[in-house]
């Protein structure tokens, strides 16, 4: 049997054993599949599932953007000076096991409710375990490789471009999956508490509205789905 | 004198890795610089090469201070030196400018014999093709000076064999000034104008020999024997086990 044959099997399972599940059960909020999928309609056709992927993925786009922007060449430029990474490492070290949700109440007080809290608090998840990802990932490139940059007469801003990046490329590429993975769960987290769109928002004003359980679980799927196209995106692009 | 080497001495903290060294290398002339594991041989040769500070003494070439590498001395390391991420080609094209590029790929793919293999990776080659990539590279920038750390160590004893005639060729036809680190004191006869006998824990230079066997050499010629071995005892090494 084929791959994907496989993989929709198991999906048509679960499916199935999700509708047995809840028609046998006596709570009446969980919604099922197919409640799931009118929901879906419903926010399809009021044009609010569009709007707020789109403002999720705005937000996640910016905030990632910025996090790679900054993480990236700071921490090649730590992985290659290690004395930088002697500085530098324990703050980083410090700062990593702080959730990037505690950070929700500064990034309100500095930039209020809206769309650049959710970018702020992206980036704070995001840009550490970049850094760390591209630090590793420049510690990683060979010292003969570097030594025969040198030894041919490349600048550093060469050395960087003709023998880090690309020997470095393969982990950078598995960092920022898992880094754009965090920023996708972050948004959400962040939509729920500091801003009033996108798809975080939808859940909790869906339950807020009225426990209306199918359009949170409408929006759940979204999530799953748009966050397996972002993985699937990077991946191809790599 | 094409490089020279006066009192030059290595310490890293309280270990004394090299005792003070005098070294005169003519142009063109091929040095293998032979002794056990330890003895100081490789720093010596990233010291000539400039990548590392001696604590004292001092590298010219062709009279010039030696205080960081140059292209016009190009170190060569075991095959684990090429590029895994460039093709054959880009390997060797990788210290040339751009516009002269293509053309010296082309004109140094057959001397090492890959023709055919410019747009293989590193990976899908032999430690021996991969070791030639590495010199054709060094080769493709026209240096005055090659320097090789044990460039054949990590290659099986006939692909050694080779090498070390192909070597031997390229050398002949390029006239470069050859610095030649190795273990193999068999090679370093076979291949050096001058042997640099150095002995462990401090390096230093115990002895130098002249290797006054014409080329090509027969290697079972008494000679040669008497060459080896009197090198092998230098190093205290008994020729029979």
């Amino acid at each position: 049997m084929r791959n994907w044959m496989v993989s929709a099997i198991a999906i048509a399972v679960a499916i199935v054993a999700w509708d047995v599940a809840v028609r046998l059960s006596d709570h009446t909020l969980i919604p099922g599949p197919v409640a799931v999928v009118r929901a879906l309609g419903e926010l399809a056709s009021t044009g609010r599932l569009f709007r707020y992927a789109i403002a999720s993925l705005f937000r996640v786009t910016w905030g990632f953007t910025l996090a790679i922007a900054v993480g990236v060449p700071i921490g090649l430029a730590l992985g290659w000076w290690q004395r930088g990474a002697r500085i530098v490492g324990p703050v980083i070290q410090f700062m990593r096991p702080i959730s990037p949700l505690a950070w929700i109440p500064l990034a309100i007080l500095w930039f209020g409710v809206g769309d650049a809290s959710a970018i702020f608090l992206i980036f704070i998840a995001t840009v550490l375990p970049l850094m760390m990802t591209a630090m590793q990932a420049a510690r990683g490139v060979h010292r003969v490789h570097a030594m025969a940059a040198r030894n041919f007469g490349l600048s550093g801003v060469q050395i960087l471009r003709r023998v880090v990046l690309p020997s470095a490329r393969a982990d950078l590429v598995a960092g920022i999956r898992v880094a754009l993975g965090i920023a996708w769960l972050v948004v959400v987290a962040a939509e729920m508490i500091a801003v009033n769109s996108g798809l975080g928002f939808q859940i909790v004003d869906a339950r807020n509205a009225g426990d209306r359980y199918d359009l949170v679980v409408a929006g759940m799927l979204t999530i799953g789905l748009i966050g397996l196209m972002l993985d699937n995106a990077i991946r191809r692009a790599a | 004198m094409k490089l020279e080497a006066s009192g030059v001495a290595m310490r890293f903290g309280e270990v004394n890795v090299l005792e003070p060294v005098e070294l005169s290398v003519r142009e063109g002339e091929f040095v293998c610089i032979v002794g056990p594991s330890g003895c100081g041989k490789s720093t010596l040769l990233q010291i000539l090469a400039g990548f590392i500070a001696p604590t004292a003494g001092r590298v010219t070439a062709d009279g010039v201070a030696v205080t960081r590498p140059d292209r016009k001395r190009i170190f060569v390391f075991q095959e684990r030196g090429v590029f895994p991420w460039l093709t054959v080609a880009e390997n060797i094209g990788f210290g040339v400018e751009k516009a002269k590029r293509d053309a010296k790929v082309k004109e140094l793919v057959p001397l090492v014999g890959l023709e055919g293999f410019e747009k293989t990776y590193p990976h899908e080659l032999s430690g021996g093709m991969k070791q030639r990539v590495e010199v054709a590279r060094a080769l493709a920038v026209d240096p005055d000076v090659l320097f090789l750390d044990e460039p054949f160590g990590a290659l099986d004893s006939i692909t050694r064999l080779t090498m070390r005639a192909e070597l031997l060729r390229i050398w002949q036809a390029a006239k470069k000034t050859v610095l030649f680190v190795t273990h193999d004191v068999d090679e370093s006869v076979q291949l050096a104008d001058r042997v640099i006998v150095m002995s462990a824990r401090p390096g230093r230079i115990r002895a130098v020999v002249d290797v006054d066997i014409p080329r090509p050499r027969d290697i079972s010629s008494p000679r040669y024997l008497e060459l080896r071995d009197g090198i092998l005892a230098e190093i205290g090494l008994a020729h029979e086990i």
